[in-house]
């Protein structure tokens, strides 16, 4: 056995587009196409990437609330790309989610104590002291107060909602937890409460987290390993601290030299080391070839457009850091300080 | 920042702006007393967190709450010596969108779906160019959409907002306002709903033109790393109060405001090394209808009731010279909680 709890390959998810009465199949809108990753026991990886890249989609592959077109995904060692409804009652025992909208990912019409015991009465969970005291134990464990068991959702705050949300993931104790944008909709007070409550929930539990954000500064918080997703596919890959001192896909700089920094007083010269990338991203129906983020890229080349960059380590990186890129940024063009020689002002 | 009477007054000032709203559950006092001054050229941030007043003031600063029945505005609000809280409606609505302009946080619910986004700027900017026929503001609003940076405006003129993508919907939202040449710009959340890569090609163009136009431009925005880029001044508003105000540098290096602490404690930042733990303010933002007494902060400042009771009762007031702050910490212990308590965790 490995360590790695989750493993998925080659994983694919196409959605059709159809047209006529007899959807007739036109084409296809390729969401994720084409992902190797692999989630070790106890850690949490960040999925990094803009508006349709795709990581919400792989987080759902993940945890199989879709079925993917291609490819296979290994939880635990075990093939459960395409179980059924049977074979996947189990899995979601080990595997939940949290939402990113605290609004519509509750049922309105539910008080908190039945929205939260669902989970424990679906999977048929022995509840010692009673389900009520359990759930009470949830909201405890959570920070909300567990007198609040009857209340219905309008009654909360947006991040109390998102606590309701991170105790019904938590109530069948799973390994892993997958958490799909689960601060963007909060205030940022607010989001740092919740991201202190997830570290603290980790550690309490030992959970494994695949935490899918599009801000690269939370993502640097809360993660040890950071994948960064472009038009359905992984362009980088690294420790933490590896991938946000040494980016090497062009795409990766230009995502990070992006970031507001607060602090009037590096302005100018954050302004001076930005990369901004012109255009839109190309639609996921029809992908540029070879490798995708070409269209926008400076460095592209001749080879961009005919050969597939592979996802391997480039340079002297180690084996952990990979990058699907033929013209990897080297160091000196990030560290001195400048903007990488040929980039677009 | 100054308000002093004497001489002239800054382009736009505001002196203690009050906006209310009567509702059934109560009156929201939605804005306290706010006094803040935008010359031309300059940029003002205001932050704060949701229900904080922060767009509230901005609506008033435009004269939007006067078709509401339910509003009650009161204070001053003087932009290049014309006061408009107590001017007509018509006089009002000779300026917005001519000498003032707003830009959106979501452009796709700020345009009409039914119409063209050329047909929409030619409209705002014939409304305030009278005698100008449909050509020669067609031709102005292709400029304007290819000042923007919008490729093919000719052909993107045409077509509705729904056919744009989000960042260039919002450039396209960007040239109606200022399809006017308008002297004061108001952008609230501009960049909110956008991901980062375009976010930063927008605050760029919006960097741009004010250098280009020397419009005055007040950033509403939640993001601390937004305002750090553009704001020559910085608000920090909560319950409606602003309870910081000062020069964007001294904002961020020597925070005064147990709140403002709190803000830059909730921050991830890329620009440090990776904290164990966030230090964000406990608890949440009070209701705008129910304020607590004395400090609205009270209940989430870990220094409230160092200094007696006066925070649980005595409202603080905003003090100070350039850089202002309402709390009733003592200057000096405020420096040595900063710089030993709340910086090293930064």
């Amino acid at each position: 056995m490995t360590d790695n709890l989750l493993e998925v390959s080659g994983l694919k998810m196409h959605f059709p587009i159809t047209k006529g009465v007899f959807k007739r199949k036109v084409g296809a809108v390729r969401a994720v196409d084409g992902i190797d990753l692999a989630v070790k026991k106890g850690e949490t990886l960040g999925l990094v990437g803009e508006s349709g890249c795709g990581k919400s989609t792989t987080g759902r592959l993940m945890t199989r609330i879709l079925e993917p077109t291609e490819g296979k995904v290994l939880f635990d060692g075990r093939d459960v790309s395409h179980v059924g409804q049977a074979g996947l009652r189990p899995l979601r025992r080990d595997v939940q989610m949290i939402f990113q909208d605290p609004y519509s990912s509750l049922n309105p019409r539910h008080t908190v104590g039945s929205i939260i015991s669902a989970p424990l009465q679906i999977q048929n969970i022995p509840t010692p002291n009673g389900l009520k005291s359990a759930v009470q134990d949830l909201l405890k464990l959570v920070g909300l107060n567990p007198e609040h068991y009857n209340r219905y959702p309008h009654e909360f705050s947006g991040g109390q909602r998102q606590r309701i949300g991170i105790a019904r993931a938590l109530a069948l104790r799973p390994k892993l937890i997958v958490a799909d944008e689960p601060v963007s909709a909060l205030d940022v007070s607010i989001q740092a409460q919740v991201v202190n409550l997830l570290d603290d929930l980790q550690r309490e539990f030992d959970l494994t987290y695949v935490f899918i954000a599009h801000d690269l500064s939370v993502v640097r918080h809360i993660s040890d390993r950071v994948a960064v997703m472009y038009l359905g596919r992984v362009v980088e890959i690294a420790d933490r601290e590896q991938l946000y001192k040494n980016p090497r896909h062009p795409y990766t700089v230009a995502l990070m030299s992006a970031v507001p920094v607060p602090d009037p007083a590096r302005r100018e010269r954050a302004q001076r080391n930005r990369v901004l990338l012109t255009g839109d991203v190309p639609s996921p129906i029809n992908p540029p070839s070879g490798c995708r983020f070409r269209t926008r890229c400076w460095k592209a080349q001749d080879i961009c457009a005919t050969e597939d960059p592979a996802l391997i380590p480039r340079l002297e990186d180690p084996a952990s850091h990979q990058t699907a890129c033929h013209f990897p940024v080297t160091e000196d063009e990030v560290v001195a300080g400048r903007r990488p020689a040929g980039a677009q002002a | 920042m100054s308000s002093t009477t004497t001489g002239t007054r800054p382009f736009l000032e505001v002196k203690d702006l009050t906006v209310r709203f009567e509702t059934d559950d109560g009156i929201v006092q939605a804005v306290s007393n706010s006094s803040f001054a935008v010359e031309r050229g300059k940029t003002l941030g205001i932050v704060g967190e949701s229900g904080s007043g922060k767009s509230v003031t901005s609506l008033a600063v435009l004269g939007l709450h006067r078709t509401r029945s339910n509003a009650k505005v009161a204070g001053e609000i003087w932009l290049d010596d014309q006061e408009l809280v107590t001017a007509t409606d018509e006089d009002v609505r000779k300026l917005r969108g001519g000498k003032m302009a707003m830009i959106f946080q979501d452009p796709l619910s700020a345009m009409h779906p039914y119409y063209t986004v050329g047909a929409q700027i030619v409209e705002g900017y014939r409304v305030h160019h009278k005698g100008v026929s449909k050509k020669e503001a067609r031709t102005r609003t292709i400029d304007m959409l290819a000042r923007v940076g919008i490729p093919q405006p000719e052909k993107r003129f045409n077509e509705y907002g729904h056919q744009f993508s989000g960042g260039m919907r919002q450039r396209a939202m960007i040239a109606m306002a200022l399809v006017n040449d308008p002297q004061l710009l108001i952008a609230d959340e501009p960049t909110t709903a956008l991901d980062v890569t375009v976010q930063a090609q927008i605050l760029d163009l919006i960097r741009d033109l004010q250098d280009e136009f020397g419009s005055a431009v007040i950033m509403i925005t939640h993001d601390l790393g937004v305002v750090a880029e553009l704001a020559d001044d910085v608000l920090v508003m909560y319950g409606g109060k602003i309870i910081e105000r000062g020069p964007a540098a001294d904002v961020f290096h020597e925070p005064q405001h147990p709140y403002t602490w709190g803000l830059l404690g909730s921050m991830p930042r890329l620009d440090r090394d990776v904290r164990d733990r966030l230090t964000p303010v406990k608890g949440t933002p009070p209701s705008l209808i129910n304020l607590p007494d004395g400090c609205a902060f009270h209940p989430r400042c870990p220094y409230a009731g160092r200094n007696g009771n006066r925070s649980f009762t005595e409202v603080p007031e905003l003090r100070g010279g350039v850089h202002a702050v309402a709390c009733h910490l003592p200057a000096e212990e405020k420096r040595r909680i900063f710089h030993e308590e709340v910086a090293p965790n930064l």
